[in-house]
């Protein structure tokens, strides 16, 4: 196990500096925000996921919360990737990133893009929950219908 | 923990390379590198002894127990009773009847919970906790307030880590009926002064439970001396097996109190009108019980007495106090638990490196910590942290292990730059 395969410059990057770093408040316009609460109770890791549609398009996407180096350049490296995505793409993308997380021999896609650094994550079968938390707590706050999801 | 050695007389008596021996997992190759265990707060590894007698058991005398004439049966029988009267002496209990065979400290305090308390209070009682208990000394008796509508009461803990006496004296009152307190604490290596607050409690007319999960491997119990109503451990903390551990109790206290579990092995006569039952110990060990595990946990005392439980503890302090220096020499550690009494435990941070990415960097190593929250979450929240790395050390542990930790801290240091 090559620690410099899971902890790549990027993944440090993100870590250090997240993007969409934040919460996303409803605009006056009416753009409705999707809201979701992430936790995995083994580690302490704690997100929220903040996402305004345009239809079916990702228009804005913002996470708050605090957690290991792991899940917090996940759900940085998830944001900038599915900002102005569909709805479908994104369901996709999440089958591409779930793949790459839990396969050794999964060759990254090229639509995966920066994504592709989490690959040393499958090495390390201890931290796949901390990649996939970003990603379930996104699909809450898309999934869940509108009663079940908190709005702002 | 009160290990009344000269430091110098116990480092000459103390061979910790020949208990190594003992432990044949100890030999694993973890990542490319020899295991360095440091997680025994969690579960400790088992020594040769013990894996001999579970397995020579299995091997020879293993039938069910307490049921048949046969040879085997009466093996059987007496291997187990004879792990009872082991565990008697190991506690210095007055008598075999007060020695109850359980899954574990959490299952020990659950029988409490149901059986005791949850038949006898009522709104207006109170059940007393302390700030830095484990889940399993917590949740049973909010299952317990739920259940009666008693209170639950906490008392406070300070930034080191230690129990705020006074603030616990001035919780007690006639209202409370239960004081339920860690001998040691799991997150925070603190060690409760429990025999002050034994007396304490009693004055008020209050039984008092003890988690010594995490004080068995680490000093000589004595329940007699320490006047605790009841006392509960886990095997596989003081390297037996899982699956087993002892709940010790006032007889009077268990005489009085119902079964939690009705089935064989704790009746005496059972017709569809009337069932009797089981005298102690065996009217609270319903089923057929964990028989192997009993006699390996046996073999754990006589092997922890054989190496001497003050010589383990001095042992242990001296890594303690190592580790707690060598890694207050690194930049950005802060310790979590800074008590002055503690036992075998140093829970840390690393600034700018979570815990989780903490524990995968030492176990690329090869080192073995544990991280996370220690199923003692209302610690960190006090503390205002996710997560601790924990080390803790075992009789096994070396002066080589706090330096593997305290380079592997290093690489870590260098990963996150």
């Amino acid at each position: 196990m090559d620690l410099k395969e899971l902890y790549r410059d990027v993944i440090l990057d993100h870590n250090r500096h997240p993007r969409n770093f934040g919460r996303l408040e409803s605009a006056g316009s009416g753009g409705e925000v999707l809201h979701a609460d992430g936790h995995n109770p083994l580690c302490g890791d704690r997100l929220s996921v903040y996402v305004r549609l345009n239809g079916e398009r990702i228009e804005d996407i913002r996470f708050e919360g605090s957690g290991c180096a792991i899940s917090t350049a996940s759900a940085s490296l998830m944001t900038e990737a599915v900002k102005g995505k569909e709805r479908a793409a994104v369901a996709r993308l999440f089958d591409q990133v779930h793949n790459l997380l839990t396969h050794h021999d999964a060759a990254p896609g090229a639509a995966l893009g920066k994504l592709a650094a989490l690959s040393g994550v499958s090495e390390f079968p201890a931290r796949v929950k901390c990649a996939t938390l970003s990603w379930h707590t996104l699909n809450a706050a898309l999934g869940h219908g509108a009663a079940t999801v908190s709005t702002e | 923990m009160a290990a009344n050695v000269s430091p110098r007389a116990a480092r000459q008596a103390y061979d910790a390379a020949r208990v190594r021996r003992d432990f044949p997992i100890l030999a694993t190759q973890v990542n490319g590198h020899p295991l360095v265990y440091l997680d025994s707060a969690a579960s400790s590894q088992r020594p040769l002894p013990v894996l001999r007698a579970v397995e020579d058991y299995e091997t020879h005398s293993h039938a069910n127990v307490h049921r048949g004439v046969h040879a085997l049966s009466q093996a059987a029988t007496s291997a187990f009773e004879g792990a009872r009267e082991r565990a008697r002496r190991f506690l210095n209990a007055r008598s075999t009847r007060e020695i109850i065979f359980v899954r574990g400290t959490t299952e020990a305090i659950n029988l409490v919970a149901q059986s005791y308390a949850r038949p006898r209070f009522a709104p207006g009682d109170e059940i007393l906790i302390t700030a830095l208990e484990h889940h399993a000394n917590i949740v049973p008796w909010q299952m317990v307030c739920e259940a009666t509508g008693c209170t639950l009461k906490v008392a406070p803990i300070n930034r080191r880590g230690e129990l705020l006496y006074e603030e616990l004296a001035q919780l007690l009152s006639p209202r409370t009926r239960l004081v339920a307190i860690a001998h040691v604490s799991n997150a925070l290596g603190t060690v409760l002064p429990v025999k002050r607050i034994v007396e304490a409690a009693h004055a008020q007319g209050a039984v008092v439970l003890v988690d010594g999960a995490q004080a068995v491997p680490h000093s000589r119990i004595d329940v007699r001396a320490l006047g605790a109503d009841f006392y509960a451990f886990s095997g596989h903390k003081m390297y037996a097996p899982t699956g087993i551990g002892v709940l010790y109790g006032r007889e009077e206290l268990l005489a009085a109190m119902p079964p939690w579990q009705g089935g064989g092995e704790m009746i005496l006569t059972v017709s569809f009108d009337q069932t009797t039952y089981n005298e102690l110990p065996w009217k609270f060990e319903a089923g057929t019980p964990n028989i192997s595990g009993a006699v390996g946990l046996a073999a754990a005392m006589d092997y922890l007495e054989s190496l001497g439980l003050e010589a383990v503890a001095a042992h242990e302090a001296r890594l303690l106090a190592l580790a707690t220096a060598e890694l207050l020499r690194i930049p950005g550690i802060e310790l979590v638990g800074t008590a002055a009494h503690k036992a075998s435990v140093v829970s840390f941070t690393l600034a700018g490196v979570h815990a989780h990415d903490l524990g995968t960097i030492l176990d690329t190593e090869g080192i073995a910590v544990r991280t996370g929250h220690h199923c003692a979450m209302p610690v960190m929240t006090f503390f205002g942290i996710p997560a601790t790395a924990r080390a803790s050390f075992g009789c096994y542990n070396t002066e080589d292990d706090v330096a593997r930790l305290v380079a592997g801290l290093g690489r870590a240091r260098e990963v996150f730059g």
